[in-house]
């Protein structure tokens, strides 16, 4: 097809599509940073496992499922308490001997990523595993010359749900007051008698909770699969990184990417927008090196 | 004795020269000792190297290749092994790492002197141990399909090319439901080869391609290309989406409520190994283009299905055509031996006569369980017949167009210019010849 063509058969209703599309897809790559926005904004912990608690999501999903029999709507949230169990043992275990060495979580968490996928492989074996919805989910709504599915409309109206869940928890509560403080000055907020230690343990734990909620509905979009997560962990930093750590920052920098990977999409092609978008990416970072909105606290 | 700056340099400079030239003295060390020592012996196991991936993100097809080939080898040793030898399997785990496939060939060849090596699912693996392979003059078996454009000495493909896959699948697809067709891909060599092909089919049967459309390899975000599909509203879809994102290709497409009635993908790779890991659904109605279904009614594939699937090999539950070729290659690989050994004798057996003597090896429908195939004596690639299945509700594939005769292989039928693949090597329009193109 000539571009020619292309730009002269440029219509508003399908454009109107990829923009619609683009919150979908924006809705994607922000429930997928949501766990590791709060990780890595709270504790510094530069979580490499991240992709794998998402696969860790869709397979609590499958085995719920599958063994006992749970309804899909049910496994979401069941996704979330296994996954938050997972992270919160390996938070006591591993990573708190590591807060003062922020570059070591990179490779402790890189190793853990490791040992989950080839644990998960060990127990479930390497084949993909299939993860069933109601048929409602797999339908799409069409009003007038818009179009979107109703799964899509589902990952969105959680997405949602979730940013102003957080929103409420780190604003609106106690816990909340205590975690901004721990994040802006560790020792201080000690001093006035903050648990950091306590602070840091249920963040990782929300953190990774989040990241299964974000696999239990990867699984119904995507494949199960044991190497799952690793598409996602890049996208997911991506977002983290652009946004500066923050929950508004991650919430803008997933909306501005997804739409504009949906944007250009519709005008090239998917490799190409790809290679726009990280290109923009990289740009946007040489010139603002701390991210969109960076916590004006005192830097680690 | 203080080093003076010259003479270090002097000592560093031969050492490099030394290190340089270490390898290749080795190479020809060991060539000599093949000249003296056979690769198999008379009365031991003879041994083959099965060089699959069986971890990262390959290993889902590629575990079941290893299977399957343990399987065959199981079947021909109970059957009396090569000429009373039984075959003795090296297993290796290429771990999906490009890098770890070429180490691994060496490995095979130089230290455990398999006297063949079966593996690779994926173009760019074979790639990267050809080299190697050709270096020594061994003989890889590589037991799917692929684009062809290549004509090496030393290699024997038990799958379909790119000029017989699509060849009965897009006439028929362009008469049952319309002229106009829609191509998605994964963005690599083997669907954009693929699509090459599928055009020249498409123009003969007077279709009309409306886009072209290419997904990272893995990627799982098919909604801006099922926007295009929607506004361009094809009859068909054809696709060449592999692995994993097959899957999420074929999950969203029901999701955005596409009906597979009034626009079904007609893909070249969505077998029976897809349809379980998608869930049924999201599979019924689709078309796919194979030599091999599991739903094949003959007795050898009912003998192979239920044998394979009771065996301790059967694990993951089903049969598909990637592991059908690869079950094959071992029988391609036992009779082309058998051939050797009755033609020059157990000592004058090495890879390369191997495979000078598969040329025009038949697998008889009593073994095959596609039916007859046989090896082609110019590009040594497989004779076979194509077949087009549509996904029914319950997974399993109803055969609704299969090739009166075998199709010829030819690897380089969409580039006439470049020449004709011979048994010596590529013949160019020119008359020259060129060995161990890829």
């Amino acid at each position: 097809m000539a571009v020619g063509s292309f730009f002269g058969s440029f219509d508003w209703s399908a454009f109107l599509n990829a923009l619609i599309l683009g919150v979908s897809i924006a809705s994607i790559w922000l429930i997928a940073a949501l766990g590791l926005t709060i990780i890595y904004g709270t504790a510094g912990v530069i979580n490499m496992a991240h992709g794998e608690f998402i696969m860790l999501g869709a397979y609590s999903s499958y085995m719920l499922q599958n063994y006992v029999g749970l309804p899909f709507f049910l496994c979401v949230p069941a996704a979330f308490v296994i996954v938050a169990l997972v992270g919160l043992i390996l938070e006591r275990g591993l990573i708190r001997y590591l807060y003062k060495r922020p570059l070591d979580t990179l490779l402790a968490t890189f190793g853990v990523s490791l040992v989950l996928m080839q644990g998960v492989r060990l127990i479930f074996g390497s084949d993909p595993k299939y993860l069933a919805v109601p048929p409602i989910f797999t339908s799409n709504f069409q009003l007038g010359f818009v179009n979107i599915s109703a799964f899509r409309v589902i990952v969105l109206g959680i997405t949602i749900a979730l940013v102003v869940a957080l929103w409420a928890l780190f604003y609106r509560t106690r816990f909340g007051v205590q975690v901004r403080a721990v994040m802006q000055d560790k020792e201080m907020a000690a001093s006035f008698g903050i648990n950091s230690d306590r602070v840091y343990m249920l963040t990782f734990a929300i953190g990774a909770g989040l990241a299964g909620i974000a696999g239990s509905l990867f699984g119904v979009l995507n494949i199960v699969l044991p190497t799952m997560g690793t598409g996602y962990v890049v996208q997911a930093f991506l977002v983290v990184v652009v946004g500066g750590g923050t929950l508004a920052g991650s919430v803008i920098a997933g909306g501005a990417t997804g739409e504009l990977q949906s944007v250009f999409a519709y005008f090239t092609n998917d490799t190409f927008a790809r290679f726009m978008l990280y290109v923009l990416i990289v740009v946007f970072l040489r010139i603002r090196p701390q991210g969109l909105f960076a916590p004006s606290a005192k830097r680690r | 004795m203080r080093t003076s700056r010259r003479s270090f340099l002097k000592t560093a400079a031969l050492g490099a020269g030394a290190a340089i030239a270490a390898p290749y003295g080795f190479v020809r060390t060991i060539d000599q000792a093949w000249g003296a020592q056979s690769w198999i012996k008379k009365g031991e196991p003879i041994k083959i190297g099965l060089l699959f991936s069986l971890s990262g993100g390959l290993a889902v097809p590629e575990e079941d290749s290893t299977l399957v080939m343990q399987y065959a080898i199981d079947e021909i040793n109970k059957a009396g092994g090569v000429a009373g030898m039984p075959l003795e399997p090296v297993i290796v785990d290429a771990k999906s790492d490009f890098k770890v496939y070429s180490e691994k060939t060496k490995e095979l060849i130089l230290r455990n002197k398999v006297v063949s090596i079966f593996g690779c699912y994926t173009s760019a693996s074979r790639k990267a141990i050809l080299p190697t392979v050709m270096a020594q003059d061994h003989l890889l078996y590589y037991p799917t399909c692929y684009e062809g454009a290549e004509c090496t000495q030393n290699t024997i493909c038990t799958g379909p090319l790119a000029n017989q896959h699509s060849k009965d699948l897009i006439p028929y697809m362009v008469q049952q439901f319309g002229k106009k067709v829609f191509f998605v891909g994964s963005n690599y060599v083997w669907p954009k080869e693929s699509n090459k092909n599928a055009k020249i089919w498409l123009e003969k049967a007077g279709g009309e391609l409306l886009g072209e459309e290419y997904i990272p390899l893995g990627g799982s975000e098919f909604g801006p290309v099922l926007n295009k599909i929607r506004d361009a509203k094809p009859n068909f879809i054809f696709s060449t989406v592999v692995g994993a994102s097959d899957i999420a290709f074929h999950k969203q497409f029901k999701q955005e409520g596409f009906k597979v009635d009034s626009m079904p993908i007609a893909s070249l790779t969505t077998g029976e190994i897809e349809t379980r890991a998608m869930g049924n659904e999201f599979g019924a109605g689709h078309f796919l283009s194979a030599p091999y279904f599991q739903a094949l009614d003959t007795p050898t594939n009912h003998k192979f299905v239920e044998g394979f699937l009771k065996s301790k090999y059967g694990k993951n539950g089903t049969t598909h055509y990637n592991m059908e070729e690869t079950y094959l290659s071992a029988y391609v690989f036992k009779y082309g031996l058998e051939k050797a050994i009755k033609a020059v004798g157990i000592d004058g057996i090495t890879p390369r006569v191997i495979r000078d003597h598969s040329a025009g090896i038949r697998v008889e429908d009593d073994v095959s369980p596609e039916g007859l195939i046989w090896i082609d004596d110019q590009n040594f690639n497989c004779w076979l017949k194509p077949k087009i299945g549509q996904c029914q509700a319950d997974g399993s594939f109803k055969i609704v167009k299969a090739a009166d005769t075998q199709v010829a292989p030819d690897p380089y039928s969409i580039y006439p210019d470049i020449g004709k693949c011979t048994a010596d090597g590529l013949k160019g329009p020119d008359g020259k010849l060129r060995k161990s193109v890829i």
